[in-house]
């Protein structure tokens, strides 16, 4: 116990650590269901069978740009992003750079969760709605994204979930946070006390995440 | 007023084409309840698919007060569904919304004021009977209270016409007589014109003024209840006064010729087998019977067995003479041998078999 508060290490770097971790997380959380979701309302909506079907444009979509993104192994995804985060937040470093491929790796994951809860909802619920004189914007609105909400932010949790492990791998090519500063101080100086403190932060972290999500979703819920 | 005249619907299968619709007619006016019976397959969803223009018909059309619903423009078909409240199977209300949130979601969509939905959302579900449930989700209805809620929420946009896609078929018995119920109510409170789809014979025992028989996309019979259960030879009266199946019978069909007998309205009420036997001089013996009352008339289905060698066309005769459906099901002669399983329901092994079951629940 002694050992973590005369750590000068955890006593020096570990908040700013831990405020790195939660901006990447953070941010990119953000721009994830900023354009996951619409992207995955496009996939759901314009696949055959759909509100309004366009087999091509969905074709295209859904095929190349998504299974492509989520086909390269994220490490490699980031370090080959790194031009494009130089070009967008003028920096290469840092948790705002990160961000940028943070976010352009779980969009596409995103996007596939969502389309998945919207395939959820029931066929009838949607019958239902354009019966009654809906317009395609309001069966998505009222009926379909409202009616998987309760999904909706489940996938955002486990989405949430898994930036927290992208953050720590990001952090290796210089995004900072948790991941930098166990591989720094307890991998590369074998520091125990360093490496133990940030694997039971992380995992706080994601247990309040998921406690979290679950207790909104649950609230939401009223199957 | 709803009509429907030649309505054709052909799906693409690849290179094949489906006709699940091949020229529906019907009309059904105002104030009154019209069912639509027929088995899986025989056209009865691509049917209220093509009346709530969830999809196009192929050719044929269908109009509401004489205004042509069919061929509206893309940007007016919401406004067209609008005049056709739908009641579906399952209600498919929104698990998210609460009783008054699903009545008030036709409402929403056309941004009525938030207090004049307050209002009319409160006389719709006292008017199904659900005060007091406006802020229960549809997880804590019963599946009656659910249709109720379904319902409530079909009449939201004062519809012409009430279109009811099997909206018992998910209920227990008691359970659908309450929905019947409150639909034939309605009906006759309100003015609505409503069609029900159904797979069942006892919804359109209840509470049809009319019916239709769909079969393989065509309409084969079609008339007011009691005239289609007046008529011996239609496969409606069969089902609507459905006879026990004819096998465990064989025993006792040692003697004489077996009639089939059918009398509706005014002649239910004379005693045609005691004047047949005082007539004749001859004893009869009735093997099965259905007696009824549809569209509020009193309908007789018998099975009667003549003495040994009564002279049967004398009975016809004095049957029809009376106006009463006769017809020879079987001689004594031919009776012992051709009485093989079904040999006195000649339709028994055909698919409309399934329509007899459907009214197993009442006879």
């Amino acid at each position: 116990m002694n050992d973590i508060f005369s750590n000068p290490v955890l006593a020096k770097a570990l908040p700013e650590a831990i405020v790195e971790t939660l901006q990447m997380v953070g941010i990119s959380a953000f721009f994830t269901v900023l354009v996951g979701l619409p992207l995955g309302v496009f996939l759901h909506v314009t696949a055959p069978g759909g509100l309004r079907p366009m087999p091509v444009t969905n074709r295209i979509m859904s095929d190349v740009i998504v299974n492509i993104t989520r086909s390269i192994p994220f490490a490699i995804l980031m370090v080959a992003l790194i031009p494009l985060a130089r070009l967008l937040t003028g920096t290469s470093l840092g948790p705002v750079a990160a961000s940028v491929s943070l976010s352009i790796g779980t969009i596409p994951f995103f996007a596939r969760l969502v389309e998945t809860c919207l395939r959820d909802v029931h066929h009838g619920k949607i019958d239902a709605a354009q019966v009654m004189g809906s317009t395609k914007m309001q069966v998505i609105n009222k009926v379909m994204l409202r009616e998987s909400l309760p999904a909706l932010v489940a996938a955002t949790t486990t989405t949430v979930v898994t930036l927290v492990g992208y953050s720590a791998m990001a952090g290796l090519v210089g995004g900072g946070g948790l991941g930098k500063l166990a591989y720094n101080y307890g991998f590369q100086r074998f520091d125990v006390t360093v490496m133990i403190v940030t694997i039971v932060l992380i995992i706080v972290l994601v247990q309040v995440i998921q406690l979290v999500g679950e207790q909104i979703a649950r609230s939401l819920d009223h199957r | 007023m709803i009509t429907v005249t030649d309505l054709r619907k052909v799906y693409r299968q690849g290179k094949k084409e489906v006709v699940a619709l091949d020229g529906v007619t019907l009309s059904v006016p105002k104030g009154s309840i019209h069912g639509i019976i027929g088995h899986s397959g025989a056209g009865k969803s691509t049917l209220v698919r093509c009346l709530t223009l969830l999809d196009r018909p192929t050719s044929g059309s269908v109009s509401i007060d004489g205004t042509e619903l069919s061929s509206v423009k893309e940007s007016e078909i919401r406004a067209a569904r609008r005049r056709i409240g739908m009641v579906f199977q399952h209600a498919n209300l929104m698990d998210s919304r609460t009783a008054a949130g699903n009545v008030a979601h036709p409402l929403e969509l056309v941004k009525t004021p938030k207090d004049k939905i307050r209002t009319r959302v409160a006389e719709l579900l006292s008017l199904v009977g659900l005060e007091g449930f406006e802020n229960a989700y549809p997880s804590q209805l019963s599946g009656g209270q659910r249709q109720r809620v379904g319902i409530a929420r079909a009449l939201a946009a004062d519809p012409d016409v009430l279109l009811c896609d099997e909206p018992t078929s998910a209920l227990d018995p008691a359970t659908t007589d309450e929905i019947l119920d409150l639909i034939q109510d309605l009906t006759r409170r309100l003015q609505l014109t409503v069609l029900i789809i159904t797979h069942e014979m006892n919804v359109v025992k209840r509470v049809c003024d009319s019916v239709s028989l769909l079969s393989k996309g065509r309409i084969v019979e079609h008339g007011a209840l009691k005239d289609v259960a007046g008529d011996l030879e239609s496969k409606l009266a069969k089902a609507l006064l459905p006879l026990p199946a004819s096998e465990p019978l064989k025993g006792a069909l040692q003697g004489g010729p077996v009639l089939e007998i059918l009398f509706a309205g005014d002649n239910a009420k004379e005693p045609v087998i005691t004047g047949v036997a005082r007539h004749f001089d001859i004893d009869l013996n009735v093997l099965a019977g259905s007696v009824e009352t549809l569209g509020g008339q009193q309908f007789g289905h018998l099975r009667v067995q003549l003495a040994e060698n009564a002279d049967y066309d004398a009975v016809l005769g004095y049957l029809h003479q009376r106006g009463i459906g006769a017809k020879l099901a079987a001689t004594n002669a031919a009776a012992n041998d051709a009485l093989e399983p079904g040999a006195l329901e000649p339709d028994a092994a055909e698919p409309d078999a399934e329509l007899n079951d459907a009214t197993g629940r009442n006879s």
